[in-house]
């Protein structure tokens, strides 16, 4: 489709992406939220042991994963107003990249788990590790969910329909992808920085 | 229409990465030096700010319903000041 004969970007009220999509986004919103609080009143509960392991992560590896999804969010909410303009090439390149980010997210966290289970660092060490690994291993299962999304709307709209229903699976897909970084967010501060 | 939002959200990420370039370094003793739990809550206030301007920018919360903005722009508050309360259990 043509730039001529696409719609304009539309900032028109209206919810981005399918409801059922909304649904699960707030559901799992609201068990990551539990999941938080829960940490930080144990973390409250073994301050020294939290602070003392906490310096066993690899807080570069850290920086630089939430550099990487912050970026390929970015890319995402760019390709999504290219593909609503009819600038399907530009949308096309930005989720290659996002993908490549969220490819190159995915293998620094293989790295960094196996520095930690090169040190005997494992799930039973403490409780620190084992909140590390069940929230990073929870948030690399959406990661990779996530990156085939990508792929699927790389795709996606390569044949883009300008429908409601074109868009709203456009929407839907990237608005997947945001939860994502969301959650990537809160985990590099909780795990990360918090002192 | 579509260069204007596309320049907005560039901004929002370059805002992002700043933020968390500043929490970077109130995570390491930047600004507060020994008094490490505003440190805390300033990282978890920043974090919080970052993610709102990712509900309302990249998945364009900002134009939709009111009552789903709302609901998380409240959870977005609600959490902040309990994951804060929580820590500072054990300040």
């Amino acid at each position: 489709m043509s730039s001529t004969s696409a719609p304009p970007d539309s900032v028109k009220p209206h919810l981005p992406g399918e409801t059922g999509v909304w649904m699960f986004i707030i559901g799992d919103i609201l068990v990551f939220s539990l999941l938080f609080s829960v940490f930080v009143y144990d973390r409250s509960q073994e301050v020294a042991l939290f602070v003392e392991q906490q310096q066993l992560l690899n807080q570069t590896l850290g920086l630089l994963n939430t550099a990487l999804l912050l970026t390929s969010s970015w890319l995402v909410a760019l390709a999504v107003h290219g593909a609503r303009a009819g600038q399907l090439s530009r949308a096309r390149g930005c989720f290659v990249v996002a993908i490549l980010c969220g490819i190159g997210f995915v293998a620094i966290k293989y790295f960094e788990w196996g520095e930690k289970f090169a040190a005997d660092l494992t799930i039973e060490t403490n409780n620190f590790f084992m909140y590390y690994y069940l929230m990073t291993g929870i948030h690399l299962l959406h990661m990779v969910i996530g990156i085939g999304v990508l792929v699927f709307l790389w795709q996606f709209v390569r044949g883009m329909e300008f429908d409601a229903q074109g868009v709203g699976v456009l929407e839907s897909g990237a608005c997947f992808w945001h939860l994502v970084d969301i959650l990537w967010i809160a985990l590099f501060a909780l795990l990360y920085l918090m002192r | 229409m579509a260069a204007s939002l596309q320049s907005r959200v560039t901004g929002i990420w370059v805002g992002l990465i700043v933020a968390t370039g500043l929490s970077w370094q109130f995570g390491h003793g930047f600004g507060f030096g020994e008094k490490f739990h505003y440190a805390t809550a300033a990282i978890l206030i920043i974090t919080f700010v970052k993610i709102r301007f990712v509900f309302l920018d990249f998945m364009e919360l900002r134009t939709a319903p009111w009552p789903l903005r709302m609901a998380f722009e409240v959870w977005a508050v609600s959490v902040c000041v309990i994951l804060i309360g929580l820590y500072w259990l054990g300040v």
